[in-house]
């Protein structure tokens, strides 16, 4: 086919394509349906162009390059008026000095009203929503007996009046007795991995390790949330609970340290 | 008719000669120098996509049950951004198709810069005149990789609110003003209610402005300077040959053009991307396993993952180890390539103009050291899905970690090594022929002798 007859074939199935389109739209026909058709449409259009670009005759031009840089005098005649003008606005030595003074201080100002984007950090990443005597509720709020869980098993928990707060959540693991025989097996972490912040939502019980599924650090729940693999740079802060006389898990206080990821004021 | 227009203009603003000079601007016929223009197009692809995806999109933090037709998320809590995503996706007439373009298109964006630039490093166009056309590229591809980011992280779905909070961390790692920082941006501590629509302004207005700039200006000085050209018969370091822009190359970037919607609309209609109502709405205390993210953040996953295990404390002071992977180790990376002219340039004391490019193998040391770099950063991606690998290795997450943090810094010394040889082999393979060049001399025969050029 010579390249006439292919630019009309491309160019019908082109129109046949954006017709498609319109049809597959008003039809409803689904993502499938619009986008082949618009894409067949696009491709011919694409062809037909290409085709065409090849029937052009063949044209060379040859630009000189000579706009930069510019003749020798006209560089020298401006850099130097341009110095010239500079050095009179600027020969008041004092001037110029309250002059940079001045526009320094313009320059913070302008930028000072981004101090309203947020609040001064303070140490509101020092602590979370834990106190003493808190009771330990699920995601749905619902509290949790000594009986609950079973051995190996782990959830994830909050205070009672803060369910659902990224800061204070934790994860609750039953162990065997023998671990942790105060509190009856159970033992609890901050869910935020120390690295970036993921929560640490796998839990191997064969190992007894957290692990994060972001940058895979793994943590020893048996040794205080020490990091055992990857790039976390300190230990889980653990939750101090203990079982109450009513069989309700509690916490006995905030976590010792600040959770989650490093930060410059941290210490 | 074009010429009545034509003539109409001239008349006001007496632009025939310009106009005359523009249409014949010579374009050089190589086809590595179309690679730019894929990213001009997918950039209109982008804002074209984007504008409808914006008319529908919500980045309203609040929550409400979702009771769209998606019935396995009936009733779940989502914020009304990801709601409004799912609308687009499942009820806006064609929303799904436009949605997924978009993203595509915006990987198709990412990945032309870096091909592109790739191009003007390993023929060193780059190189005096151009250097700030490439301090300009370079700063376009950081901030095309903050398009990407900003954009992904906006529907409040599981794998955005992870990636976000992992952007937060590494803020937070950076000493003295990290805390600030983090608070500023969001508002307060993550995750904050304010962070999807301050998100939303970064990647509808402040960050396609700032790439519309740089585009305008990136073109300006390239018009200004004219192409650079591979060497070649009436080819010299003050003139540049090719086709004229009207017709010829004109109806070439035309095909170009269309060729990339049709490739981008093809990827939006059959293959999904970022399924959100698999991944489900963000809650900070759930995960994804696995979780990757887009893949030119895949390098920084991969790098936070390789980094050793080490926060520095100095006077009462913390330096979190993410600084060291996700944020010295990139403002490093990114050092080097932006000061590129002026390194090499100090290297090779080298301060003419280069209107002629290099072949790659005829300057090896760049190439070598490109390639080094591309081994580097393919390295940090590809660790970036280490666990999936582990999966299907049936190897421990650890080992192939460890695999990667010494392929990271034996890679690219390897790769420098090799590419280097090649270069050398390449460029012995094709003086041998050389060889056998003869000069013919007449003899008083009238037939021909001939001397072997050595």
């Amino acid at each position: 086919m010579n390249a006439q007859n292919q630019i009309l074939v491309a160019l019908a199935v082109a129109s046949a394509g954006s017709l498609g389109f319109i049809a597959a739209y008003a039809l409803r026909a689904g993502s499938h349906y619009e986008g082949l058709a618009f894409a067949v449409s696009a491709a011919a259009l694409s062809y037909a162009a290409a085709v065409w670009a090849r029937l052009l005759p063949v044209e060379r031009v040859t630009d000189p390059i000579e706009s930069y840089p510019s003749p020798r005098e006209e560089r020298q005649q401006s850099s130097l008026e341009l110095e010239t003008d500079l050095a009179a606005v600027t020969r008041y030595k004092v001037l110029r000095r309250w002059l940079s003074v001045a526009i320094s201080l313009f320059a913070v100002s302008v930028v000072v009203p981004l101090r309203s984007l947020g609040p001064a950090p303070g140490r509101a990443l020092f602590g979370t929503k834990w106190r003493r005597g808190d009771r330990i509720a699920r995601e749905d709020g619902s509290l949790i007996r000594v009986n609950d869980m079973n051995v190996d098993s782990t959830l994830t928990v909050f205070p009672e009046h803060a369910v659902g707060d990224a800061q204070s959540q934790a994860v609750l693991i039953r162990l065997p007795v023998e671990l942790t025989p105060q509190t009856g097996g159970y033992i609890a972490y901050s869910r935020l991995c120390t690295h970036a912040g993921c929560p640490v939502a796998l839990y191997r019980a064969s190992v007894k390790q957290l692990f994060c599924p972001c940058h895979q650090s793994a943590f020893d729940v048996t040794n205080d949330g020490a990091v055992v693999a990857g790039p976390a740079d300190h230990a889980l802060p653990r939750l101090p609970i203990a079982i109450g006389e009513d069989g309700f898990v509690h916490a006995t206080g905030d976590f010792p340290e600040p959770v989650g990821p490093g930060f410059w004021e941290r210490g | 008719m074009i010429r009545r227009l034509f003539l109409w203009l001239d008349d006001r603003l007496g632009t025939a000669h310009a106009v005359r000079t523009a249409l014949h601007k010579a374009f050089p016929d190589h086809w590595s120098f179309m690679l730019g223009e894929i990213n001009l197009y997918a950039f209109v692809v982008l804002v074209a996509t984007g504008t409808f995806l914006a008319l529908f999109f919500d980045p309203n933090a609040a929550q409400s049950p979702y009771d769209g037709p998606y019935r396995m998320l009936a009733g779940a809590h989502v914020s009304h951004a990801f709601a409004s995503t799912m609308a687009l996706s499942f009820e806006v007439r064609g929303g799904l198709l436009i949605r997924q373009v978009h993203h595509w298109t915006a990987l198709v964006f990412v990945c032309g810069i870096i091909v592109h630039m790739g191009r003007v490093f390993f023929t060193g166009a780059f190189r005096k005149p151009r250097e700030l056309n490439w301090v300009v590229g370079v700063t376009l591809c950081v901030v095309g990789l903050l398009a990407g980011f900003t954009g992904y992280s906006l529907p409040d779905d599981l794998l955005s609110g992870i990636g976000l909070r992992i952007a937060d961390s590494v803020a937070l790692s950076v000493p003295l003003i990290g805390t600030w920082a983090s608070f500023l941006l969001l508002g307060g501590p993550f995750p904050t209610t304010q962070m999807l629509p301050r998100l939303f302004v970064l990647h509808v207005y402040l960050v396609p402005l700032t790439i519309a700039a740089l585009i305008a200006l990136h073109l300006a000085i390239l018009w200004r300077q004219k192409h650079s050209q591979f060497p070649g018969p009436g080819r010299t370091e003050r003139n540049v040959a090719g086709s004229p822009m009207v017709p010829q190359y004109a109806a070439k970037s035309l095909a170009l053009f269309v060729a990339v919607v049709a490739v981008v609309v093809a990827l939006g209609a059959f293959v999904q991307i970022n399924p959100i109502w698999l991944w489900g709405p963000y809650e900070p205390w759930r995960a994804l396993v696995p979780a990757q993210p887009d893949w030119y953040v895949g390098w920084l996953d991969g790098a936070l993952r390789l980094g050793p295990p080490l926060a520095l404390h100095l006077f009462g002071h913390t330096v979190p180890s993410p600084f060291w992977p996700a944020v010295l180790m990139p403002l490093f990376l990114f050092g080097v390539i932006l000061l590129w002219p002026w390194i090499e340039g100090w290297i090779t004391a080298d301060q003419a103009y280069h209107q002629l490019l290099d072949r790659p193998r005829d300057v090896p040391a760049r190439t070598a050291f490109g390639v080094a770099v591309l081994t580097f950063a393919g390295g940090l991606t590809l660790a970036g899905s280490g666990d999936v690998q582990a999966r299907y290795l049936h190897q421990s997450i650890v080992v192939i970690t460890h695999f990667y943090q010494v392929f990271c810094l034996v890679g690219p010394l390897v790769a420098f090594v090799v590419t280097y040889a090649f270069a050398g082999e390449l460029r012995r393979l094709e003086r041998h022929p050389q060889v056998q060049r003869v000069e013919l001399h007449r003899n008083v025969e009238g037939g021909y002798d001939e001397d072997a050029i050595a």
